[in-house]
């Protein structure tokens, strides 16, 4: 495979971890007045992902970070292009991201209302509006062959597009369905999501047969469904039959592979275009005409193999600690906070998350005369001293190194 | 007003605005690491308080830096795509770094260190924070590298089609300017967040509620106000003498220098120096120190703004190369001086730090000092991008031509407007949020404890 088509690859499977993974966000947050119904289950509801959601937008910060390093062409087009669609996709980004905190803190009704209402509409402008970008990627828009956008707010709105963003908002609402049947405990909270789950599943599966027949004809394939396509729709079903038979694990892998599949679908049918230009295909943006040179998607390749391992790594231990489900007013286990002044640990109850590996301490007279004594010891300050010395010697060695005067003119 | 105009004022707007946050985060993520592990260390339950106090306002104010962050990844693309189209395969690769190393860093540990306080071990749980801190450093080092590569282009050519290549991205993360620019925002963020701790704990010394623990952090942000400081305004002369090499005529424009002089003299003050007066009337010349701050030496040379535009003229042909020298003389001087009055301020508490709760006047000083780290921050960035002007990126490519060829100047309206209202709009309800629990008593509510009684009500941060 070459760089172009792997960071082409890469990309797609960004796209497909932001939305699977924000996609139960988005869910979430559209259904949380429908399944929380009062305060208390409504914020019920927003706890299931209120620590998972910023990690999971960071997806789709690489993503696009990620084009414009890997495809900068297609970066400048993309989103000067879609303007409007995008600063729409932003507006709801912001209003979403912030709620969560200021719902939180909000001391009246009508606060909460309104940045709960900030995050339902948040969390439904944003699929729709990033489904119009992608589906507009491959209906095709205007683009003159200096790879400019030269059409009007019109274009963007096409049909086809227009579906995208309706299905993508359908599929983050199953995915969100889903994930509250896993998450939530209390019997209204997990009733009410299983309900929207199952009125939700069949819908979903209609539409994405119907949408994936729809992408099919658009990239000029006729009306047989590829491999990928035909895997959509299979688990988009599959969802719909494990929902009503109640197995919620497996309904959540299911619209998981569903919207995976959507999402690969999109993209292997653009391949190896990137922006399909309705001006003609002689000025369709290709992944190759818009690719940076081989030496930075080589630097970006080694980047990305040694973190996104551990990112990985991370995001899954994140799962690991904040698995189980909140029941109505109590969130998981419901210990109480740290008890000042003596913290208590807890572990999580079974495997998973590390613990600490000194005994607990309960904190006495004897504990505190301990742990001064542990500041006292002399143990590992002198290591750390020496470290913070180093590297303070390090910064002041490349500051005082001289700066190369007088390079030779630059000119284009 | 033409669209790159608008285009300018747009993204200057939301980057000041997002560099509000920025610093406050990076600097207070930094200092709530401290007080927990000074608490995980001795066990005083004050350093608990504090580390949720402080804490509790870090989180609030990353949710405004996350958002406010979000547009300007966008932005490029949106109104800059002949910058993006041109400069994409150097500039793409340290913001896509930055994203894989720092911000799923910074969001997923700071979740977990919210909501990890009884799931996790005391250990694991001060290394969470400590993560957090570690990822904003990592963010500015990469945005910074980035920065300063529009300031200073190296490891690059430009290919065939004319557009900048990377071909050294070692260069671009020795770029001298970077070295030390980003140790110059780090100590800006050190001060920033100290300087909002003391004022706190100044308001609340001041009526005497928990003399005990805010005493011991407005000592803590003594101690790191004052040596920051005053390592700041070296490392800030140092940048200049930098600048002045690769950019010569940001400093000369910082100085209002229009002829060539040596040994240069530096202002304290001055009327006029605009466009059309070339000797402005300046007053209170203090002698050799422009030499000094500009070239490291006793009689250095400063080229003046008539000799470097003539030079750059024959260098890039016909244009106007000078900044705006008003913006340019002006944020110099504001950054300068109330990074000095940081730090008199700071030695001044350090001198009554054994009395500070009787110390009246230092409270309330102190109290009025909180905005002043934000304006010294927005200052030195308008210095910083106000001077690299006509240029985005310094030699390489004029602003004029970084701007979206297919964006009309209707949409860049629009979006002003739109991020106007809302960033207004976050600003209220932020700054509003940020006073009360500022205020909060440290025993009576603490953030953790209503979380505790009402799990459900506060449980997403
Ligand atoms: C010196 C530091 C610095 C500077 C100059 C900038 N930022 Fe920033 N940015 C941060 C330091 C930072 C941070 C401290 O890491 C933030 C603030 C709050 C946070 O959580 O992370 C952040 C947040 C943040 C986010 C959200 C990350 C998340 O969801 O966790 C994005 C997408 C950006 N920034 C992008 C940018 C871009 C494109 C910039 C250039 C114009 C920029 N930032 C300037
Ligand atoms: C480190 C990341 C940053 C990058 C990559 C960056 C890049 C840019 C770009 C592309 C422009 C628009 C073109 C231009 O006018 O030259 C600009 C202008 C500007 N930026 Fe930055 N910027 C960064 C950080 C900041 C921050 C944090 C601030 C403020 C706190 C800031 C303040 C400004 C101002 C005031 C302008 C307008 C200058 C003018 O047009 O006169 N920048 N910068
Ligand atoms: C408390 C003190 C100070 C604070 C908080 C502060 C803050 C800042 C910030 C945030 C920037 C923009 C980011 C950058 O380019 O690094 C900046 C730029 C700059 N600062 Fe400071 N500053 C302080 C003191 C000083 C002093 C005393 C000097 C010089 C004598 C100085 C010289 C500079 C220069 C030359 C730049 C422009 C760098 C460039 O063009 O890239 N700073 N400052």
């Amino acid at each position: 495979m070459t760089l172009v088509a792997f960071w082409f690859l890469v990309l797609t499977v960004l796209w497909v971890g932001f939305l699977v993974l924000d996609g139960f966000d988005f869910g979430v947050g559209m259904l949380h007045g429908v399944v929380g119904r009062d305060e208390r289950g409504r914020s019920a509801v927003i706890s299931t992902i209120g620590p998972l959601w910023d990690a999971n937008e960071v997806w789709l910060i690489v993503a696009t970070a990620g084009t414009f390093a890997a495809f900068p062409g297609w970066y400048a087009t993309m989103f000067s292009g879609f303007y409007p669609v995008v600063l729409l996709v932003l507006a709801a980004l912001i209003l979403r991201g912030v709620a969560f905190e200021f719902r939180s803190h909000s001391e009246s009704d009508r606060g909460r209302r309104l940045w709960g209402a900030a995050l339902t509409g948040g969390s439904l402008l944003v699929p729709f509006g990033l489904g119009i970008v992608l589906g507009g990627l491959l209906g095709g828009v205007p683009i003159d062959s200096d790879q400019e956008f030269v059409g009007d707010l019109g274009d963007l709105l096409a049909p086809y597009a227009l579906a995208t963003g309706v299905t993508l908002v359908l599929l983050c609402l199953v995915q969100g369905a889903t994930f509250l049947t896993l998450r939530t405990g209390g019997a209204a909270l997990h009733a009410r999501a299983r309900r929207a789950a199952r009125v939700l599943a069949p819908v979903v599966a209609l539409v994405v047969l119907g949408f994936c027949t729809w992408t099919r004809v658009e990239s000029g394939n006729g009306f047989l469904l590829s491999f990928i396509e035909l895997a959509a729709v299979l688990a988009a079903i599959a969802a719909a039959v494990l929902v009503h038979g109640g197995r919620e694990g497996a309904a959540f892998a299911a619209t998981s592979v569903t919207i995976t599949a959507v999402v690969l679908s999109l993209f292997t049918e653009l391949y190896p275009r990137v922006m399909v230009s309705s001006l003609g295909a002689a000025n369709d943006l290709t992944a190759q005409n818009t690719a940076a040179a081989s030496y930075s998607l080589t630097v970006m390749t080694v980047v990305l193999a040694v973190l996104l391992p551990v990112v990985l790594l991370y995001q899954a231990w994140t799962y690991v600690v904040f698995r189980g489900r909140v029941r109505g007013p109590r969130v998981d286990d419901g210990g109480p906070g740290p008890d000042i002044p003596a913290p208590r640990r807890e572990q999580v109850a079974a495997g998973g998350a590390p613990s600490g590996d000194e005994p607990a301490e309960p904190t006495s007279p004897a504990t505190t005369a301990r742990a001064v004594d542990r500041r006292r010891s002399p143990g590992p300050l002198p290591v750390r001293r020496l470290a913070t010395g180093a590297l303070t010697l390090l910064w002041a060695w490349l500051l005082s190194q001289d700066v190369p005067a007088g390079r030779p003119p630059r000119s284009r | 007003m033409s669209t790159v105009d608008l285009a300018r004022m747009q993204f200057a707007g939301t980057s000041i605005y997002h560099f509000l946050f920025v610093p406050l985060t990076i600097g207070l993520a930094f200092i709530t690491a401290l007080l927990q592990t000074r608490w995980h260390r001795t066990d005083a339950p004050e350093y608990l308080r504090l580390t949720k106090f402080f804490g509790t306002l870090l989180v609030i104010n990353v949710a405004v830096g996350v958002v406010t962050g979000l547009v300007q990844e966008f932005q490029f693309g949106m109104n800059w795509s002949g910058y993006s189209r041109f400069v994409g395969d150097v500039f793409g690769a340290p913001l896509a770094m930055e994203g894989l190393a720092a911000f799923f860093l910074e969001s997923t540990f700071l979740a977990l260190w919210v909501f990890g306080w009884n799931r996790l071990s005391r250990r694991v749980h001060l290394a969470t924070i400590w993560a957090v801190a570690a990822g904003g450093v990592l963010s500015a080092a990469f945005i910074m590298a980035a920065n300063s590569w529009m300031q200073n282009p190296v490891g690059y050519t430009i290919n065939s089609a004319g557009r900048a290549q990377l071909t050294s991205i070692g260069a671009v993360l020795t770029n001298p300017v970077f070295l030390r620019s980003f140790v110059h925002v780090l100590l800006a963020s050190l001060i920033t967040a100290a300087v909002v701790m003391l004022g706190i704990s100044a308001w609340h010394l001041r009526r005497g509620s928990h003399a005990a623990a805010f005493d011991r952090s407005a000592r803590i942000a003594l101690a790191i106000i004052v040596p920051a400081t005053m390592l700041n305004l070296l490392v800030g002369s140092e940048l200049g003498v930098t600048e002045g090499k690769f950019q010569p005529m940001k400093i000369a424009a910082a100085e209002a220098q229009w002829q060539s002089c040596q040994p240069c003299s530096f202002s304290l003050f001055q009327i006029g120096g605009g466009a059309d007066d070339h000797d402005p009337t300046k007053i209170l010349q203090v002698p050799h120190l422009l030499s000094l701050l500009a070239t490291n030496h006793w009689d250095g040379p400063v080229a003046g703004m008539d000799e470097l535009q003539a030079q750059y003229e024959q260098q890039y042909g016909p244009g106007d190369y000078v900044p705006n020298v008003f913006v340019q003389y002006w944020s110099m001087r504001v950054m300068a001086y109330l990074g000095s009055l940081v730090l008199m301020i700071g030695l001044w508490g350090l001198w009554r730090r054994k009395k500070l709760a009787d110390s009246r006047l230092f409270l309330r000083v102190a109290v009025w000092m909180i905005p002043v780290p934000f304006v010294i921050n927005t200052a030195g960035w308008v210095l910083t991008e106000n001077g690299r002007q006509p240029w985005i990126v310094q030699g390489l490519q004029k602003t004029q031509d970084a701007v979206s060829a297919s964006v009309g100047t209707t949409a860049v309206v629009v979006s002003l407007i739109v991020f106007f209202v809302l960033y207004g709009v976050l600003a209220l309800v932020d700054w509003g949020l940020m006073a009360r629990f500022a205020r909060r008593e440290l025993a009576e509510a603490p953030p953790a404890e209503d979380r505790a009684e009402e799990p459900d009500l506060a449980p997403s941060y």
